[in-house]
């Protein structure tokens, strides 16, 4: 007799015989990576210019771009407060700018609802490049011109980071949604 | 992407509600980030307590990362030591004739010096870091120059006490939590630092710029008497630092000074010590406005 084929009864996830979501990781990935990338700028290097991307945001608009409808439009509130407490603007800048980055996503997404990697690349990298410019403006330091020439080649590198972070979180999404064991 | 469905709300009383709920959340959300940001601007330090919380919460994992971070790049120079090593041998051993040279000459100087002090009766107090920690960390991401030590009120570390490697000037305390504290590194844009050029008595601000360099702004206008290689010390003015600790070498010169690189790069350091104020009074008295002065 002809074996079947072992993963026909499998999908992307895993087996589905006996195998079910965890919800605590379904719910916990996409706001605990966040977190972690809030964290990530403050472990890597003590520098003495900008250079590192704000991960935190990359990780946030990867999840919002990648992950349409996962996260919800008040998101940028809580998350934003956490990273207030690490990225040593304003308290409150994070907050502001994640929230209104969200918003604005939310408005682009009503307008085009269907859209290719490029335009929500395209998206991210405004809303990243405006992102770092107000963090300049609303630093709390008087903005000089030599800080905005140090931040060129932060806003280059997050720029260019961003398709990576969207397939990290692809990633983690897909190891969100992994179907465990479940004995019942 | 496909759009997910649960825009279109349907019919749904319910699913109504939750969208536009959802919606007055986030402009909430966002009103709220305005008006902190707006009352931080007032008072920077407003939220410090929950700022200095957070920190002394991931401390311990940050001393992690920054032990292996340091130890990876002992690693790499060492590897990169490698890289002509016979000829870079012969120039450190021409070096170290002349560097023993020079400290038997400081040895002497030293000495002269201790003399010359106590025929005029000053008191050299002895300056004993308050601690020493590791450079944990810092907002690496921000436009703003902070970064953290593993040192905090526990230890006895107080908001405005400098904070050196074996370099030179790190930085100043600027917020202090039980078991971490935040410096103002010198390249930040609102650090202003009274220096001195080390070979005579040339005096200067050395102020931040937000992008690794210092600026050396001459106190007294005229022909500039600076040149590139300069190094600049602290000069004790104002009251916070020792005098005599190096702070910048002069790369560029300028119209009123000069553009200067740190001696002690933060990226490159490892343990700071955290000193006490020089001078507390003439600290605090810097500090005070002239009405508050007069109203005492």
């Amino acid at each position: 007799m002809e074996r079947m084929n072992p993963r026909s009864r499998s999908d992307a996830y895993g087996s589905r015989i006996n195998r079910s979501h965890s919800p605590s990781l379904a719910y916990s990935v996409p706001w605990l990576s966040i977190m972690l990338g809030s964290l990530f700028p403050l472990f890597l290097i003590a520098i003495a210019m900008p250079m590192v991307p704000p991960v935190g945001l990359l990780m946030l608009l990867g999840w919002r771009l990648v992950r349409p409808g996962l996260l919800p439009v008040w998101a940028g509130f809580p998350l934003g407060l956490f990273d207030d407490l690490f990225n040593g603007q304003p308290f409150g800048f994070a907050v502001l700018a994640w929230s209104l980055a969200l918003i604005a996503i939310e408005f682009i997404e009503l307008r085009f609802p269907w859209r290719s990697f490029w335009q929500d690349w395209f998206t991210a990298g405004i809303l990243l490049i405006g992102y770092l410019f107000s963090g300049w403006l609303l630093s709390g330091a008087t903005p000089t011109g030599s800080s905005l020439a140090a931040l060129g080649p932060q806003v280059v590198f997050t720029v260019l980071l961003f398709p990576l972070f969207a397939r990290f979180v692809a990633r983690l999404d897909q190891f969100r949604l992994t179907r465990r064991k479940r004995i019942a | 992407m496909a759009p997910p469905n649960q825009r279109r709300s349907s019919y749904s009383r319910r699913a109504q509600y939750n969208v536009f709920t959802g919606y007055i959340l986030a402009g909430l959300g966002a009103l709220v980030g305005a008006v902190l940001l707006g009352l931080s601007f007032f008072q920077p330090n407003l939220f410090g307590w929950a700022r200095s919380g957070a920190n002394d919460a991931v401390t311990p994992a940050a001393e992690t990362t920054a032990t292996v971070r340091s130890g990876t790049r002992s690693l790499w120079e060492s590897i990169t030591g490698y890289y002509r090593a016979g000829s870079k041998n012969a120039e450190l051993e021409r070096e170290m004739d002349i560097a023993r040279i020079r400290l038997a000459e400081a040895r002497a100087i030293e000495q002269e010096n201790r003399r010359l002090k106590a025929l005029i009766g000053l008191q050299d107090a002895s300056s004993k870091p308050v601690a020493l920690a590791r450079l944990i960390g810092s907002t690496a991401s921000s436009t703003r120059r902070f970064a953290y030590v593993g040192a905090g009120r526990s230890n006895g570390v107080k908001i405005g006490m400098p904070v050196r490697s074996p370099r030179g000037v790190v930085g100043r305390i600027l917020e202090v939590g039980a078991n971490s504290a935040r410096v103002l590194l010198l390249t930040d844009s609102e650090s202003v630092l009274p220096v001195r050029r080390a070979k005579d008595e040339v005096v200067a601000f050395a102020e931040g710029r937000g992008d690794g360099l210092l600026r050396i702004r001459l106190i007294n206008l005229g022909i500039n008497p600076l040149e590139p290689g300069d190094v600049f010390v602290t000069s004790g003015a104002g009251g916070y630092y020792r005098p005599g600790i190096a702070v910048a070498i002069l790369t560029e010169k300028t119209d009123d000074g000069g553009l200067a690189r740190l001696i002690s790069d933060p990226a490159a350091t490892d343990f700071v010590a955290i000193e006490p104020i020089f001078e507390p009074e003439a600290a605090i008295a810097v500090e005070t406005p002239i009405e508050r002065e007069l109203e005492n």
